[in-house]
């Protein structure tokens, strides 16, 4: 049995442990913003020089090996909806109309987050964010569970429902295996005619959108899209109009997704290992006293 | 006797700039160029070199300050105003065809003074954003196979022409 001593004493210490946990626990927290790897690479995307020829897309169609297109790449037709990634493209040109009459174009892919979301949420660990930059994923882990769909802030994951037997997760995997990690830039990079899309080493690139913003401040809003978003994205944009008007969230958090639970899933391990020897404490303080009480009763009850 | 000087003067000068663009254009300046930078997709370009220089005049909207011509671009001003002539006028003597290899990643990097020609675009992109910024300025033809067709690779990885989707076509929306 425990007495009250022991129980106080154990109290206290357990106190004592949590209140150190959580003490490390908040630097933990404080210094874990993770600013990106200082020699990622990344992407400005300049979309003023876009002219909607589609030839990103073509290319990333055959460096991917993906299955044939419904429509010729060189098929203006498509630019009648909004389109979004899917397990066959992963990436579109979609065309926005703005007031001027000129219309701009802007290709969507993955961003590849500092702090991706998609990461965060996959259970299985099936997603890495390589040093340089790319986010990938292994498809061989890979559950189906969609959570990084629903993750995502850009909705960029897409889900081969096509597939009977072994439906999977599919996006733009920044041309890592074939040619990032070689320090070659991506197809879609390669092919486009305008140089819309400039690759570099992130930090590089973003001095560049300044610098080309301060050169024509009439040409440019003047902001990097991805400098800050979610924690810093590799592929950034520069516009000519407000970035809502091409489909891209204007108030999008500043702070990564994993900001919006860090603190709520650092306290789970923390409420599994104390709390539990905390209530047996207070069980035990207060069965004893029951349990005495409860025993004088029952020995009363025999008397009577 | 005054207006004979000025007469002699204006001769003088008219004289001047005679030999200088004699020397100019007999200094093989090419009438035709071909510009196959991207033939692996696309037929080469006959460009005209003689008639944009007869339409256009000024060197320099293609050329920036490399031919002497006088520059205007507030921000090559600070170092070009008095830059004369350069020994490499071509495009591809300054723009790489490989701008984001690992080596020229680091060339860039490594100039200086680091901030001057940072963001110099590659080859194509030079081409591109000089013709076809040109070309709809002028109400030239700025469509990609008005200049040059694409090739049987290019229709290849297009998925066009002969390589076109052969699954029944999705009901093709009208387009304006």
């Amino acid at each position: 049995m425990i007495d009250r001593r022991d129980f106080l004493k154990g109290c206290l210490a357990c106190s004592v442990t949590a209140a150190s946990i959580g003490v490390v626990g908040k630097n933990a927290f404080a210094a874990g913003s993770f600013e990106g790897y200082p020699d990622a690479m990344g992407v400005l995307v300049d979309l003023t020089r876009c002219v909607g020829c589609r030839s990103c897309e073509a290319a990333c169609n055959n460096e991917q090996k993906l299955p044939e297109p419904d429509l010729p790449f060189d098929d203006e037709s498509v630019f009648a909806e909004q389109r979004r990634t899917t397990p066959k493209a992963y990436t579109v040109v979609n065309k926005y109309e703005t007031a001027d009459k000129n219309p701009l174009f802007r290709k969507l892919q993955c961003n590849h987050c500092n702090e991706p979301a998609c990461l965060t949420s996959c259970f299985v660990n099936a997603y890495t964010k390589t040093k340089e930059g790319a986010v990938i994923y292994n498809a061989k882990v890979c559950v189906g569970c969609r959570n990084c769909m629903i993750a995502c802030p850009f909705d960029i994951p897409a889900y081969s429902y096509s597939s009977a037997i072994n439906p999977l997760i599919k996006k733009c995997i920044f041309c890592y295996d074939t040619r990032v990690k070689n320090g070659r830039p991506p197809a879609c990079v390669e092919i486009c005619p305008q140089q819309v899309m400039t690759f570099g080493r992130r930090s590089d690139l973003v001095e560049m959108g300044h610098e080309r913003i301060k050169n024509d401040p009439a040409k440019y809003v003047d902001k990097i899209y991805g400098e800050k978003e979610v924690g810093g994205t590799s592929w950034m944009y520069l516009s000519s109009v407000d970035f809502d008007k091409v489909g891209l969230d204007n108030h999008m958090q500043n702070e990564p997704i994993i900001s919006n639970v860090k603190d709520f899933l650092g306290m789970v391990p923390m409420v599994l290992s104390i709390w539990p020897a905390l209530f047996t404490g207070i069980h035990l303080l207060a069965t004893k006293n029951k349990g005495e009480h409860g025993d004088h009763d029952h020995k009363e009850g025999d008397q009577q | 006797m005054h207006a004979v000087k000025q007469q002699m003067v204006m001769a003088l000068i008219g004289a001047m700039v005679m030999l200088v663009s004699s020397v100019c254009f007999g200094s093989g300046i090419p009438d035709r160029i071909t510009i196959n930078s991207i033939q692996q997709y696309y037929a080469g370009v006959d460009f005209n070199h003689a008639s944009h220089i007869n339409n256009l005049k000024d060197c320099g909207l293609c050329h920036h300050h490399t031919t002497g011509a006088q520059i205007t671009d507030p921000n090559c001003v600070r170092c070009h105003k008095n830059s004369g002539a350069q020994a490499v006028v071509s495009c591809k003597g300054c723009h790489s065809p490989t701008p984001f290899s690992p080596e020229e990643l680091k060339l860039q990097r490594d100039q200086h003074p680091p901030i001057y020609h940072m963001d110099k675009v590659g080859l194509k992109a030079a081409y591109h954003l000089g013709c076809v910024g040109c070309h709809k300025k002028m109400g030239a033809p700025t469509g990609c196979q008005d200049c040059h067709k694409r090739n049987e690779n290019g229709d290849g990885i297009f998925h066009s022409g002969k390589y076109a989707p052969k699954a029944p076509a999705k009901q093709k929306t009208s387009h304006h």
